[in-house]
């Protein structure tokens, strides 16, 4: 073994990564070619695969109709959409982008793949259970389109009732029960996760030395058991009154349409943390290894998380300040939001410190890194405002609530899934990516995303609501902006399809650390094996081991690639 | 050209809102600028290969840099908190004289009478520096009220009601808009609020033209519909008086009280045989379908106008008057839970 | 049990946990009670939600949730929870008999009892469907009672019974299921986590419907 920082990490029992390639692994990815070995495979390695693939197709399913929408909004009159059409596609764009491309990316693939490698498992607690939740994934999802094809929905992903139950004549009860069958895939996953992350972890793998990935897609899956279920009987109560005519919330019939919302925003809001967490954890694994360093306040992170995950269940109040709940519950609600923050706000200043006096490298994951934390900053700052229930009042359904949320579930997760990508695609498929190509893409994606969205802040504050399709002329010219800004973004976001797709089919081949990082996952063959190791994973110190204790993250990697040698 | 970075700001709470956005956007700038400034900072010192100093820092450090920053955050962000959450409960009290206006939204549109008659479609006509009441209810969806302008916004509920209030400060004319998607039309179911001054105003009510004030709608549709049939005073069915019970406690079956105000007027007209008046047979029709909801608010206006003395009150004695929330039931807004009476002695029978 | 019946019955992952057999085949068990608890604290958010629901209608119109609840049959009610409750006992008697590896035969009777009680559950039901069918009290156009808040009731009703049934039919194949094989291979329940794991998930069926029978058929009738 060479003395540099990333292989003096702990001693794990595991064979020398130098010797693998020697014993020709036979890397998940060859284990079987047909068809039937991926449909029916159990392979955590492999499950990961089956959701990449479906998630970028209702990426861009999702992206193709938030194009549609930017283009409309470019003028103040409707020059391209009918106000119909228009209200499908944000509902498409909505519905799409939320249960099918984000609630599932970060967990369902990145996580999938890595859960079991960072801890050392062969596989998850439960692989059958596994697939199904794909198959469930799937079908959601294909019931969604169904709905997409048959004429599309007019809703909102809000689903608000009753709208939704009394006065929609598009295809609602179909999405609906795809948005309910996805719903049971979360759970699923949230089953397995924990399971795994109890029962498998190897000998030595404490609760506090699990990487910050794995202690996010804990508290991930946490909130996925508990927060989903209520989505469902929210949704089946909707789809049994639209179908069956059962009255629930009907206020014709004394139901309470309020009732519906606190049902919906109670799964909804702690979903705004599940998308966030994963990207968290990401960030935590990608900062720390091209800073060389230890995260720091390694401890503090992990009780972050677990606050987030616990807090996230009791601020949901803050999307009804307007709705005419009592201002009681309204002070209580609007506290809570704040203090959700705390923890959020802890997150960014360790990963600000734990650059200091690191070694950085500015490599296009921890481009995609940093751009999250900055966007991620925005986004929760302009969350305070949305807790201060005066300004919540004037910007409640405005663009500047339509630009926090981008912040937050574009802006910072889908960078940080991007990120993630780059970081782990050596792993994940053995190839190398070109890296100028990538670090253009990232940062093409971050101005582009600010172009996007800073204005919308503008434009809500000013007074321009959500869903129009068509808007009072003042609001223009934020409009033009956000819509050149959008035309950036969609270039970026096909950029990766492009260069990704070409590092798979004539991408040198990685190496089994090509970033020299701490971590179980990198002590195994790039593509890794169906079993994952070869030998045991035995765990004698906590993560991040990028320096020895007390002393200085040098830059010293003879052996290892520091930039370039990915291209 | 860049239009305005803030929107007009013509009414009390528009100030009020403005000067904590404006303290947010200060705050957050700062935070925003300490962050990323720290983030460039470090990573270019410390980039891969530079000669910058290294040296490890004492665990004790970092530890209390954690609780030092954790702190500050909670501090700032409580102060925060505490600073929004008392202009909100400021704001919160309707002022006893303002004007009354009703508003009923249906897609795609907003229709207003004033208690004083005058009847718009999409247009609302205000004195300025005068406070304004909304009461509000939907004939279809969810919708919301919203005067940029005025930092107001408000859902409208379907058969429940809802109130806000404002003061305009400036004359001019002010988006209104509806912010609740609410079909294919929402984005088009706009309208104006005319601000003017009081002269004007009171020129422009006199232009309307003639109509019968609310409660005088109210007095001919009690009596065209039937209800004078059983409440006017010597009917020959025991029926309760409805004068001078507005506002009032009314006893109800089981020793409870409802106050008799639009909420339980309302659901006595929809479902009489929910909240009965103790001593009455529940033999009233629900008027359900019979009455829309302008003609249910002029006939509130009606009982409204025959007062709050008690004149034909049922002896029980006025209740004590119990209460776990501070106000008195004039001071509290029934919007507070949205559709329900304003009621002091929480009972079973009574929407929350 | 051998070590040769310990390896036949691993599974992956567990199989190649780097420990004695013994251990793993613990570490298995872990496994399978580990997930359906933790998919029973899911459950129980989803009857919580209803539930929930239940409850803010009700407090919004007592009167017509009592009217309502006068309607519902309480003989069936009654009769159905003491099957749910009978069946309970079976269940529970069955998994500890075979935890114990001892009691084939009873762990057999059992399961079987178990599995009948919950099929009778369901005809009684439907017994009670077709009278509340005859008597319209669907919400609709058709709807018996002349209060409004009374079909939130009965909407209620319809939905959480159904979803309660197709709780219980899912219940019932799961221990039909272990019955077969048990009957075709008598070793094959003892120490099986899945008799455990099944009997967890019945108990939870019959905890929900505990909380049913007093929200769908006791309303009004106190006092």
């Amino acid at each position: 073994m060479s003395t540099t920082a990333g292989t003096t990490a702990s001693p794990t029992g595991l064979a020398d990564p130098d010797e693998l390639d020697l014993r020709l692994p036979v890397s998940y990815l060859a284990d079987g070619h047909s068809v039937r070995s991926w449909l029916l495979t159990t392979d955590h390695k492999r499950i990961a695969i089956l959701y990449a693939i479906t998630i970028t197709v209702f990426f861009f399913i999702g992206g193709a109709a938030a194009t549609l929408v930017r283009l409309e909004l470019a003028t103040p009159e409707a020059d391209v959409l009918r106000a119909d059409t228009y209200n499908k596609l944000f509902t498409l764009h909505g519905v799409v982008m939320v249960w099918f491309f984000l609630i599932p990316s970060i967990p369902n693939t990145l996580g999938n793949f890595l859960v079991p490698l960072m801890i050392g498992a062969r596989d998850v607690a439960y692989p059958k259970l596994n697939l199904i939740s794909w198959y469930l994934n799937l079908g959601g999802g294909l019931l969604a389109v169904a709905a997409l094809l048959a004429g599309g929905v007019d809703t909102g992903w809000t689903f608000y009732v009753p709208y939704s139950t009394v006065f929609s004549n598009t295809w609602v009860s179909l999405t609906v029960l795809g948005v309910f069958t996805t719903g049971f895939s979360s759970i699923a996953t949230g089953v397995n996760f924990i399971g795994t992350v109890h029962l498998l972890r190897a000998p030595g793998m404490t609760w506090f030395r699990l990487p910050l990935f794995v202690w996010a897609m804990y508290t991930t899956s946490l909130m996925f058991v508990l927060a989903t279920p209520v989505l469902a009987v929210t949704l089946l109560l909707v789809f049994a009154e639209r179908t069956f005519g059962l009255p629930i919330f009907d206020p014709a019939r004394g139901g309470d349409p309020i009732l519906f919302q606190h049902l919906f925003w109670f799964y909804s809001h702690p979903a705004v943390y599940i998308m966030v967490l994963p990207a968290m954890g990401v960030v935590s694994e990608l900062i720390t290894c091209f800073s060389r360093r230890k995260v720091f306040g390694y401890t503090f992170m992990v009780y972050a998380l677990v606050a987030i995950a616990v807090i996230g269940f009791f601020t949901w109040g803050h999307h009804m300040f307007t709705s005419g709940m009592s201002p009681y519950a309204a002070l209580v609600f609007s506290f809570l939001s704040f203090i959700v923050a705390v923890p959020s706000a802890i997150k960014v200043f360790n990963w600000t410190g734990t650059l200091y006096r690191g070694q950085v490298g500015f490599e296009s994951p921890m481009l995609y890194a940093l751009g999250f934390v900055g966007l991620f900053t925005l986004g929760g700052l302009t969350g305070l405002f949305l807790a201060s229930i005066p300004v919540d009042v004037h910007v409640q359904d405005t663009y500047f609530v339509v630009a926090h949320f981008h912040y937050i579930m574009v802006g910072a997760s889908v960078s940080a899934y991007f990120g993630g990508l780059h970081f782990w695609w050596p792993k994940i498929t053995g190839r190398t990516y070109p890296e100028t190509w990538a670090r253009f893409a990232a940062i093409l994606m971050f101005f582009g995303f600010n172009l996007t969205f800073f204005p919308q802040f503008i434009a809500g504050y000013l007074g321009m609501p959500r869903r129009y399709h068509v808007y009072p002329p003042e609001f223009q010219i934020w409009n033009v902006l956000s819509s050149a800004g959008a035309a950036v973004l969609a270039a970026a976001y096909l950029m990766p399809l492009g260069y990704l797709t070409w590092s798979l089919l004539f991408g040198e081949r990685a190496g089994n650390n090509p970033w020299d990082a701490s971590g179980l996952e990198w002590r195994t063959s790039s593509p890794p094996p169906r079993r994952n190791f070869f030998g045991s994973p035995r765990v004698q110190g906590g993560p991040y081991n990028y320096h020895p204790e007390g002393v200085a993250p040098v830059h010293d990697q003879p052996r290892l690639p520091s930039r370039g040698s990915l291209t | 050209m860049v239009g305005r970075l803030m929107p007009e700001s013509a009414s009390l709470q528009a100030v009020l809102t403005d000067r904590i956005f404006i303290g947010l956007t200060i705050a957050s700038a700062l935070i925003l600028a300490l962050v990323v400034g720290l983030l460039l900072v470090f990573a270019i010192r410390f980039r891969r290969g530079s000669k910058a100093d290294r040296h490890p820092l004492p665990e004790i450090v970092s530890r209390e840099f954690e609780i030092g920053w954790t702190a500050a955050t909670i501090f700032l962000f409580v102060f925060i908190f505490w600073w929004a959450a008392s202009a909100e409960i400021g704001a919160y009290s309707v002022p006893p004289n303002a004007i009354e206006i009703h508003v009923v939204a249906k897609q795609w549109m907003w229709k207003v009478q004033g208690s004083n008659g005058a009847r718009e479609i999409n247009e609302l006509h205000v004195p300025v520096n005068a406070p304004v009441k909304l009461i509000m209810t939907s004939q279809d969806v969810i919708h919301s009220f919203f005067v940029p302008a005025f930092r107001l916004k408000r859902d409208v509920l379907p058969d429940q009601q809802t109130e806000a209030w404002f003061q305009a400060t400036k004359t001019g004319t002010f988006h209104l808009l509806c912010t609740e998607y609410c079909g294919t039309d929402h984005a088009r179911m706009l309208g104006r609020v005319i601000v003017m001054e009081p002269e004007a105003y009171a020129r422009w009510l006199s232009a309307q033209p003639e109509g019968d004030d609310l409660a005088h709608q109210g007095e001919r549709l009690f009596s065209e519909r039937g209800c004078a049939g059983c409440h006017a005073p010597g009917s020959a069915v025991h029926a309760p008086s409805l004068a001078g019970i507005w506002e009032r406690p009314v006893p109800l079956e089981g020793g409870r009280f409802a106050t008799a105000d639009a909420a339980y007027l309302r659901d006595s007209i929809l479902q009489p045989g929910r909240d009965v008046v103790a001593g009455y047979a529940p033999v009233m029709p629900s008027y359900a379908g019979l009455l829309d909801d302008g003609e249910i608010q002029a006939i509130t206006a009606y009982i409204r106008a025959l007062g709050s003395e008690p004149g034909v009150v049922r002896a029980l004695g006025t209740p004590d008057l119990r209460s776990n929330v501070p106000g008195g039931v004039r001071e509290r807004s029934p919007a507070m839970v949205p559709g329900a009476p304003v009621l002091d002695q929480p009972g079973p029978g009574v929407r929350p | 049990m051998s070590r040769v019946e310990i390896e036949a019955r691993l599974r992956e992952p567990w199989s190649e946990l780097e420990t004695d057999p013994g251990t793993a085949f613990a570490r298995q068990r872990d496994g399978a009670t580990l997930g359906i608890w933790i998919f029973l604290a899911s459950e129980v958010l989803f009857f919580g939600a209803l539930f929930l629901t239940y409850t803010a209608a009700r407090l919004a119109h007592p009167e017509a949730f009592a009217a309502a609840g006068r309607e519902t049959n309480i003989v069936y009610g009654t009769l159905n929870t003491a099957i749910l409750l009978t069946s309970s006992l079976t269940m529970a008697v069955a998994s500890q008999a075979a935890e114990t590896g001892l009691f084939r035969r009873l762990t057999l009777r059992c399961l079987a009892a178990t599995a009948a009680l919950g099929l009778a559950f369901l005809v009684v039901k439907g017994f009670e469907y077709r009278e509340d069918i005859e008597k319209h009290l669907v919400p609709g156009a058709h709807f018996a009672l002349d209060r409004g808040p009374a079909q939130i009731f009965f909407a209620f009703y319809w939905l959480v019974t159904v979803v309660h049934a197709i709780h219980l039919s899912i219940g019932i194949v799961l221990v039909v299921r272990l019955t077969v094989k048990g009957w075709r291979d008598p070793d094959i329940l003892a120490e099986n986590p899945q008799v455990e794991v099944t009997a967890l998930y019945w108990h939870l069926v019959d905890l929900v419907w505990v909380f049913l029978y007093p929200m769908l058929y006791l309303p009004g009738r106190s006092g």
